[in-house]
């Protein structure tokens, strides 16, 4: 009995069907490429990157894209290129630990709060209102802020501001599965709390997650980047993004090239997750699939 | 509906207490001893014991916490969100002087959104999958994916370093104006013509637009008569919803453009470590955003009746 439960729920989401769909989406397939070359970049980073990002070298400084520098050098006489493909890994990290820790919290208050249900749900979901009555960014500027300017700081601040979305999407889709027989099989099994929330309610919530998931990654890429921007993420001479672009506003006249491509590369990264995004999305969404037929 | 508007009151209430913990406890987020920290800020780093004492019972950080609390939310109750340690003004003026310029900013970055989203999201939804639609919903996801603060430097080294023809910095005439809004609004149209879309196709698959077009009715009084009408309903809560991005999009657009509005104040205080200021940014801006979702929630029970008996 157990083993046939674990099949209905696993026939839910089969993975063929979510890939053959995405097949067909065209932009979908764009985004998962440029998602695959951008993690090759960042692992292959040291190898493949032409000069070493943090070297000054003041004989080099502010010169246009040429052979040896092919998009030129920063003030420092740093290489634009080299600091860019270090910098995707950079941001490639800040999106999967960020969207990592706020999926994994949101997803499971959101689990505890929907099965629950009654003071626990009341309490959670306070929680997020509350949370959510604060513009996102401006309350992670401000906890970055209060914190001090790093890294560290500003992905935690996004984690804090970010699980509440999980949470109430995952809750919502909870309140509707609950009711399920599968749900009620398992529990007239003798199955724990524990065990039908992970094990039977989880996989059927997880759509959504996976496409919430994926645009997180666009708007935290996009949010990190910004605050970076504003001097509160990466310090010197961590190459980041958001802060190479910061760095470039003060040569606008005389070396464009610092502002077209940090921000060239953060459009690109953010793109490719919103392309990928939405075509899960359109796969994923049962709302859609169902109009579809 | 006087029973909806009640229980939203309600929840706003019941929402800034909790915003109010959140702001009051930042203050405790401060690394360190927070009165130490604030001496230090004021007076410089030579400070004494003395000092830090003093400043640690000016701020009431020797009372218990709960007692930190209610007398600092009985004091922003009476309008006193403290004193600014950078300008010895009080925290409440420093933001009401700068709130028209983000007011301004923010308005006219939803003008030139909508301008951008009205038209391209009804000739997205009326030609469904057609060129348009496609050209229109990829540039919608290019506009989502853009930073807001390189468009804006673009459009600086662009129509500022490279034509001249409009100012970088500051506030003043409406050319000042110009390219923030732009900045602001370019990214905004791209959700905004996205949900507009949705919007137009969901009432286009009502059975009263069938009945419209059984009836031999022209496409055009179709599509501007019976679609737009009804389908700029959920427009409401978009702008409703938009300003939450608009708050966040003018904090850098206003430290891009030098604007004197609250998002280049917060930032301001930031870096000079200006706690109350910071304090006092937060729950202010956090306040504009629940009254206007409030505002937005009751217009929308007003314009749309099903709302109002929503049973939650």
């Amino acid at each position: 009995m157990h083993d046939l439960v674990t099949k209905i729920i696993e026939s839910r989401l089969p993975s063929t069907e979510v890939f053959r769909g995405l097949r067909k989406h065209r932009l979908a397939l764009i985004g998962a490429g440029i998602i695959l070359v951008l993690i090759f970049i960042a692992i292959l980073a040291p190898f493949i990157a032409p000069h070493d990002p943090i070297e000054q070298n003041l004989e080099h400084r502010l010169l246009p894209p040429n052979a040896e520098y092919p998009l030129g050098t920063d003030n420092l006489g740093r290489c634009i290129l080299s600091r860019l493909i270090h910098g995707t890994s950079v941001s490639l990290q800040i999106g999967v630990i960020v969207v990592g820790i706020a999926a994994t919290t949101g997803v499971t208050l959101g689990l505890i709060a929907g099965y629950r249900g009654g003071l626990v749900d009341e309490l959670i979901m306070r929680i997020v209102d509350v949370l959510l009555a604060f513009p996102g960014i401006i309350l992670a500027l401000a906890i970055a802020g209060i914190l001090g300017p790093s890294l560290y700081n500003v992905m935690l601040a996004l984690a804090v501001v970010g699980w509440t979305s999980y949470a109430r999407v995952v809750r919502g889709s909870v309140l509707s599965v609950k009711e399920k027989e599968f749900v009620e099989a398992a529990r007239a099994l003798g199955a724990g709390e524990a065990r039908i929330m992970f094990r039977h309610i989880l996989p059927n919530v997880t759509a959504p997650v996976i496409v919430m998931a994926t645009l997180g990654m666009a708007h935290v890429i996009l949010a990190a980047a910004a605050l970076s921007f504003l001097g509160l993420g990466a310090q010197p001479p961590t190459p980041e993004w958001g802060s190479m672009l910061n760095d470039g506003r003060a040569f606008m006249r005389t070396a464009p090239h610092l502002t077209i491509f940090p921000g060239l590369a953060i459009m690109v990264t953010v793109l490719a997750f919103n392309f990928l995004g939405d075509g899960l999305r359109d796969v994923l969404d049962p709302r859609l699939k169902g109009a579809a037929r | 509906m006087l029973t909806y508007v009640l229980r939203r009151l309600g929840l706003m209430v019941f929402i800034m207490l909790g915003v109010s913990v959140i702001t009051f406890s930042m203050m405790h987020l401060v690394p360190g001893d927070p009165a130490e920290v604030i001496a230090m800020e004021r007076y410089g780093e030579e400070i004494t014991a003395e000092t830090i004492e003093h400043v640690r019972r000016e701020l009431g950080l020797d009372q218990p916490i709960y007692v930190q609390y209610s007398r600092w939310l009985s004091n922003v109750l009476h309008g006193d969100l403290g004193y600014s340690h950078r300008t010895d003004r009080p925290v409440l003026d420093e933001i009401l002087t700068r709130l028209p310029a983000t007011i301004q900013l923010a308005l006219a970055g939803m003008l030139v959104s909508l301008i951008i989203a009205i038209p391209v999201g009804t000739i997205s939804a009326t030609r469904q999958y057609s060129a348009a639609d496609n050209i229109s919903m990829f540039g919608a996801l290019l506009g989502v994916s853009m930073p807001n603060f390189w468009l804006g430097l673009l459009l600086i080294m662009f129509f500022s370093v490279h034509l001249g023809w409009l100012p970088v910095f500051g506030r003043g005439s409406i050319e000042h104006l110009i390219l923030p809004a732009v900045t602001l609004g370019t990214g905004m149209a791209a959700i905004t013509t996205r949900l507009i879309r949705s919007s137009i196709l969901e009432v286009l698959g009502q059975d009263y637009i069938r009945t419209a077009r059984a009836k031999g009715l022209k496409e055009k009084v179709v599509i501007y008569k019976h679609t737009l009408k009804n389908a700029m309903i959920p427009v409401v809560t978009i702008v409703g919803l938009q300003f939450a991005s608009l708050l966040e999009g003018a904090v850098i657009v206003e430290v891009i453009f030098a604007w004197p509005g609250i998002g280049r104040l917060l930032v301001d205080s930031i870096f000079a470590r200006d706690f109350m200021l910071i304090q006092g940014c937060i729950l202010f801006i956090a306040a504009m955003f629940v009254l206007v979702n409030l505002l937005v929630d009751i217009s929308y029970a007003y314009l749309d009746p099903k709302i109002r008996y929503e049973v939650k």
